[in-house]
């Protein structure tokens, strides 16, 4: 038997560190290990080490340093923005009301759900058939006692990119009007977890207020977040304590894992445009391989907004657990958006949220590259794949009417979801 | 390659509901289910591969649908002198778990020179998963699709053969006259993961419009959380 393939497409769930990372770490674990409160002199080295490595983030975000907030994750910093704002807020806006998209992580649409709970007001905004927001019905969804609008820069399950610089631009418009109403401001939010490897991260263009990222989707550490949050955006903390970053995070900061997500950060950046164009190659050919190779398929997402690194086919007729444990047989490591994976026994929100039926939904292949990736990868994977379809497709007593299903996204119901 | 089972790696746990997600099972590989339930699913027995081949058999099942995400098709044939299976074919769209789940049951009712019909009517979701060497808590809900596509291709032999008097019916009673909720909804809720009242509701709505059902929901879910996980 030969030696195992590995093949791993699967970068959107987390990345591995990159050794540069692993390397400018290093000697935080037990050489610089200060806590940065302590006033002598390791103490100190470690506080500066902190700030060159907030220095180095703001930079990239072209923010001032004292608006970069280290937390515990993509997660953190989401709960940290969504509620830390709606908390902040609650003297003047009591019950105050946020507009998240219908594809947002479970972060933020879990936080919404927690904010709706404490009775605060939350729509969710539906996305066209292609994931893109339906920017009329966001419009629309705007209230007088709306202060939050949360949407992600990029998908992490179908990889579209969300119009946030267009949205920002025309929410600060609007904001002056509100404000000469006497209506509370409409801060912005925007998670941009998988989009940090690979899109501009420009703040002053993007317009928003605050913004996630992370560093397991960049070659970083996991554990380690980022929260940029806008000068004079209230904020209250979601973690109290010894008051660290500007008491919004309390807790010893992480040291070994912020220098990480520094370092990863700034790698991703400076090659991004060339990775990119590397990347969309490999995702274009990937894409067009399957889709003429193997009948019944379709592209979730859109084709050209869209991640360098993310391929979303659903493939009909067939369950994306199972497909999934074939790939593995034979080396490669993918994702679904099928029930049997998710821990709920429910299939993937986004794609059902593109208007694709559960049918989709369940036959779902996500393949997300990465800096390992090669054109090699793809052909090896694109020799079996077809076969094991077409096995698993002759064991299925399913066959979807492909007409029906392209019918049924056309005609979806594209609803705002008032909580 | 699907790795031989022997006694060394042989699940001991004689629980049927495992929770794999958290501790990976004895085998040297990580995998999420036990090596059984792997052997069935890569190498599955009885399968069907060309449905419009399958002529002759003597009873013909279905349960699920492609929406819910798991679909089962059952066909059977039957030594009528004997009353026994003789022979089960399938066709199953599903994880992992439910493909396992309806490759062993093919295998518990044709082995042995095949299983005597009115025991197989008695096949319970337990069985299947006990032979399966157990499957994660989450996924008990597949093995149970496959017991009830067998009864249904049993059913269906039954009037084909014109033996109405001995169908059987999927019994179920109404708990809930308002939301029209019957007990069944309830074993699904359970077997999909609900384990409060609140989340049984959730599912099925039972007894928010009409509280005055409440205790015997809630002993009817300690009943099946007893019978799956217990």
């Amino acid at each position: 038997m030969p030696a195992k393939k590995y093949i791993y497409l699967d970068h959107a769930a987390t990345t591995p560190t990159d050794s540069k990372v692993v390397q400018a770490m290093e000697p935080y674990w037990n050489k610089n290990f200060g806590n940065p409160s302590s006033l002598y002199y390791l103490g100190q080295a470690a506080s500066k080490s902190l700030e060159l490595a907030r220095q180095d983030i703001a930079k990239i975000l072209k923010s001032q340093s004292e608006e970069i907030i280290f937390t515990g994750g993509g997660t953190e910093s989401i709960n940290l923005a969504l509620k830390g704002l709606i908390h902040a807020l609650r003297p003047q806006v009591p019950q105050a009301h946020l507009i998240v998209s219908a594809i947002e992580h479970h972060a933020v649409l879990h936080a919404a759900q927690s904010l709706a709970k404490e009775g605060n007001q939350v729509s969710i905004v539906p996305v066209d058939a292609d994931g893109l927001i339906i920017i009329p019905q966001l419009e629309a969804a705007i209230r007088p006692s709306t202060v939050l609008i949360s949407i992600m820069l990029a998908n992490n399950e179908v990889g579209t990119i969300e119009p946030i610089q267009k949205i920002g631009a025309w929410l600060a418009k609007l904001n002056q009007t509100r404000l000469s109403n006497h209506l509370p401001k409409i801060y912005l939010h925007t998670d941009a977890c998988q989009a940090a490897g690979a899109l501009d991260l420009d703040v002053q263009k993007l317009h928003v207020d605050l913004l996630t990222l992370n560093g397991s989707k960049i070659y970083g550490p996991k554990g380690i977040g980022v929260l940029y949050v806008r000068r004079s955006t209230p904020l209250m903390p979601i973690i109290d304590g010894g008051g660290q970053e500007k008491n919004l995070r309390s807790g010893t900061e992480n040291m070994p894992a912020i220098i990480g997500l520094a370092t990863a950060l700034k790698i991703a950046q400076k090659n991004r445009i060339k990775e990119n164009a590397r990347l969309t190659k490999l995702r274009d050919w990937l894409i067009k391989n399957i889709l003429q190779t193997i009948p019944k398929t379709i592209l979730n997402g859109h084709a050209s907004y869209r991640l360098p690194n993310n391929i979303n086919i659903s493939i009909l007729d067939i369950e994306g657990e199972a497909l999934l444990l074939y790939l593995d047989d034979i080396g490669i490591q993918a994702s679904t958006g099928s029930a049997c994976t998710s821990t709920t026994l429910e299939p993937s929100h986004v794609i059902r949220a593109l208007g694709r039926p559960y049918e989709a939904a369940h036959g779902s292949l996500r393949l997300t590259l990465g800096k390992s990736t090669t054109l090699k990868d793809l052909k090896y994977l694109m020799t079996k794949l077809p076969g094991i379809v077409k096995y698993l497709r002759q064991a299925s007593p399913v066959i979807v009417d492909m007409k029906e299903l392209n019918q049924s996204i056309k005609t979806a119901p594209k609803k705002v979801i008032n909580l | 390659m699907a790795k031989k089972i022997t006694p060394k790696n042989k699940p001991k746990k004689k629980s049927v509901s495992v929770d794999f997600d958290i501790v990976p099972q004895g085998s040297n590989e990580s995998w999420l289910y036990s090596p059984v339930v792997k052997e069935h699913f890569f190498h599955p027995k009885n399968l069907v591969t060309d449905a419009s081949k399958m002529t002759g058999y003597d009873g013909l099942g279905m349960v699920g649908s492609p929406a819910c995400g798991d679909m089962m098709k059952i066909w059977i044939k039957v030594d009528k002198k004997a009353d026994r299976i003789k022979d089960m074919k399938w066709q199953t769209f599903g994880c992992a778990s439910a493909i396992g789940a309806t490759s062993m049951l093919s295998v518990m009712v044709t082995e042995k020179k095949g299983m005597i019909i009115d025991k197989a009517l008695q096949i319970k979701p337990q069985d299947i998963t006990k032979r399966l060497g157990g499957l994660p808590t989450r996924k008990i809900h597949c093995s149970v699709l496959g017991d009830k596509a067998l009864r249904s291709a049993i059913n269906n032999y039954f009037l084909r053969s014109g033996q109405k008097q001995r169908l059987v019916e999927e019994q179920s009673r109404i708990i809930d006259k308002v939301a029209k909720v019957t007990d069944h909804d309830i074993e699904e809720a359970v077997l999909e993961g609900a384990t409060t009242l609140e989340a049984v509701q959730k599912k099925t709505k039972v007894g928010i419009g009409n509280p005055s059902v409440i205790p015997e929901v809630e002993q009817l879910i300690r009943f099946y959380q007893e019978k799956y996980f217990g």
